[in-house]
């Protein structure tokens, strides 16, 4: 058994492990050194707390089977999930964290000895009020990230659920927790801590199911956060500096992931967590559009322009990630590059469905990194080039959000799409994206319609190169 | 008079914020993915509850209620770290820089 002083510098190092793990993700080359500091760290905090409860009887073996148990399910889910489901895997384990974090408060409310917090019916004021609001915070991680991952795995309908008087419902929720927790420390009553955690999983639901989804890349972040806040409250529960330092990163990381995809739909958090977004207007875009012509092609016509071209860009969307296009894509990039034309791809903060989806995707099909830019880096790249080529994208390429100030997605950033000299757009039909909105570029005149589906349209532009 | 622990701990934790937020705003947009796996696997740092929990009880009595819900927390804890970690090492694997020759 080690001291607490010296179990507290290690935990403290392995805190500082976690911060290199992060610092490291600044450039890919440095990123596979960070990630091998977290890991150091978590085995850090993993032996000290072993050689801190110094407790090496039967339980000992309970705890290492469970770990046993659980790491080779985490290791085969790793290996096997496919990049395209980056979204719901995450989402999926927002919501493990969530529940242990529920887990590890209700052991330290049933057992208070254990983690020394006082006795039961007299647990010390301050690790009840922690412990309460890490739970509370715990298990709205947990059912919203259920609610999330059911909506990105398409088992739950992606469309916003709402209903009258659910933002008053949500805010009488949200008041009754912060009552809950008051009485709950005032009388140590188990009841009362039942009822908050179930209060807590039912708002987590609730806050979730009017979020479309295709603003799935904020919930997720906000989770992400949720998750960290819930962690660090478990951490001044148990006075763990790991867990502390830790729970405080990884909420600011989501919050800071949340703002940057709210910005890059220019819509305010608030908005998005109200949700309702996305509920679409099908009637009044499916009149105004029928009566304008657009142009289509084969795969035929797009190999001969991009044959002609000396630059090309690419701009992929969640409809690159559905058809997982990404691999027919690269070949067909392989070719134009054997002709000697420059290829470059242009992602918007929000394709995809969450943060650096479409990166993932593009690495994972062998796409050099500095080949792929991000909307600041390479607006100004499409006035010059010949051709773009938009494959799963919509909204983010829509003119209107800069022209028409009655839009809803007026003030959104675009990518300058139609500055090229001929637009490629690869898509299924004429329906609007999820904003519900007619996208202009269609009826460009240098717009040329590809209609089927992304992967197969790729490769059989590449067949005609 | 002494100062509460209590106020250490809402030091580094406040300060661990801003640590949070400088070092978030400097990972590379491409990388947001990873960041977000690799932010799983940390929290699940968790797991150092899940496991005084899980031995809290004495040989007597190994299943008291507390200590299931630990071994249970530990079973999801560990689950998120290795899961989170070795999906984040796949993917960073894969990201590559342009070959000289091309």
């Amino acid at each position: 058994m080690i001291s607490a002083n010296l179990s507290a510098i290690f935990y403290l190092v392995s805190g500082v492990l976690f911060i290199l793990a992060l610092r490291g993700l600044s450039s890919p080359e440095t990123s596979r050194q960070g990630n091998f500091f977290g890991i150091l760290g978590m085995i850090i905090a993993i032996t000290v707390t072993f050689l801190s409860v110094g407790n090496f009887s039967i339980g000992l073996i309970y705890v290492l089977i469970f770990i046993l148990i659980g790491g080779s399910i985490g290791a085969f889910i790793a290996y096997k999930i496919p990049m395209t489901a980056m979204p719901e895997l995450v989402a999926g384990f927002h919501s493990l964290v969530g529940l242990a974090a529920v887990f590890v408060a209700i052991s330290a409310f049933l057992n208070p000895e254990a983690f020394n917090l006082g006795s039961q019916g007299n647990i010390k004021l301050g690790s009840l009020i922690e412990m309460s609001i890490g739970a509370a915070v715990g298990a709205i991680t947990f059912s919203g990230s259920i609610i999330a991952f059911l909506k990105l795995q398409g088992i739950m309908s992606g469309s916003p659920i709402t209903f009258r008087g659910q933002h008053l419902l949500n805010a009488v929720i949200l008041v009754s927790i912060i009552v809950l927790i008051y009485y709950l420390c005032s009388s140590q009553s188990s009841n009362l801590f039942w009822i908050l955690l179930a209060v807590s999983f039912l708002i987590g639901f609730l806050l979730i199911i009017p979020i479309g989804g295709a603003d799935m890349p904020v919930v997720i972040s906000m989770l992400n956060s949720y998750s960290g806040w819930a962690a660090a409250g478990i951490g001044f529960t148990l006075e763990n500096t790991a867990l502390i330092i830790t729970g405080a990163l990884v909420g600011s990381s989501g919050a800071i992931l949340s703002y940057i995809m709210c910005k890059g739909m220019n819509r305010s958090f608030f908005n998005v967590i109200l949700g309702g977004f996305g509920a679409t207007d099908e009637t009044s875009s499916a009149i105004k559009k029928e009566q304008r012509p657009v142009k289509s092609g084969n795969a035929d016509d797009a190999a001969f322009l991009m044959k002609n071209a000396s630059s090309v860009i690419i701009v992929p969307g969640y409809g690159m990630a559905v058809a997982q296009a990404q691999h027919a894509l690269r070949e067909m990039v392989d070719t134009l590059k054997k002709n000697d034309i420059k290829v470059s791809y242009a992602i918007h903060p929000v394709a995809g469905r969450m943060p650096g989806h479409m990166n993932v995707l593009l690495a994972e099909a062998n796409v050099p990194y500095d080949e792929v830019f991000e909307l600041e880096e390479i607006n100004n790249d499409f006035a010059n080039a010949d051709v773009a080529f938009v494959i799963g994208a919509n909204d983010v390429t829509n003119p209107v959000a800069k022209t028409d100030p009655q839009s809803p997605i007026y003030g959104m950033p675009v990518l300058d799409v139609e500055k090229c000299k001929s637009v490629l757009f690869v898509k299924r039909s004429l329906s609007p994206g999820y904003a519900g909105i007619d996208n202009d570029l269609f009826y460009k005149e240098n717009t040329l319609m590809l209609f089927a589906d992304a992967k197969k349209m790729t490769e059989d532009i590449t067949k005609n190169l | 008079m002494e100062i509460d622990p209590l106020i250490f701990r809402f030091s580094i934790f406040i300060l661990s914020i801003f640590v949070g937020y400088y070092v978030v705003w400097s990972v590379t947009p491409s990388l947001h993915t990873p960041l977000m796996s690799v932010t799983n696997a940390i929290s699940s740092v968790i797991i150092v509850g899940a496991i005084i929990a899980g031995l809290s009880g004495n040989s007597d009595n190994i299943f008291n209620s507390s200590s299931v819900f630990g071994f249970i927390a530990t079973a999801l804890a560990a689950i998120n770290i290795f899961g989170g970690f070795l999906v984040t090492q796949r993917m960073l694997a894969m990201y590559k820089k342009k070959k000289k020759d091309k």
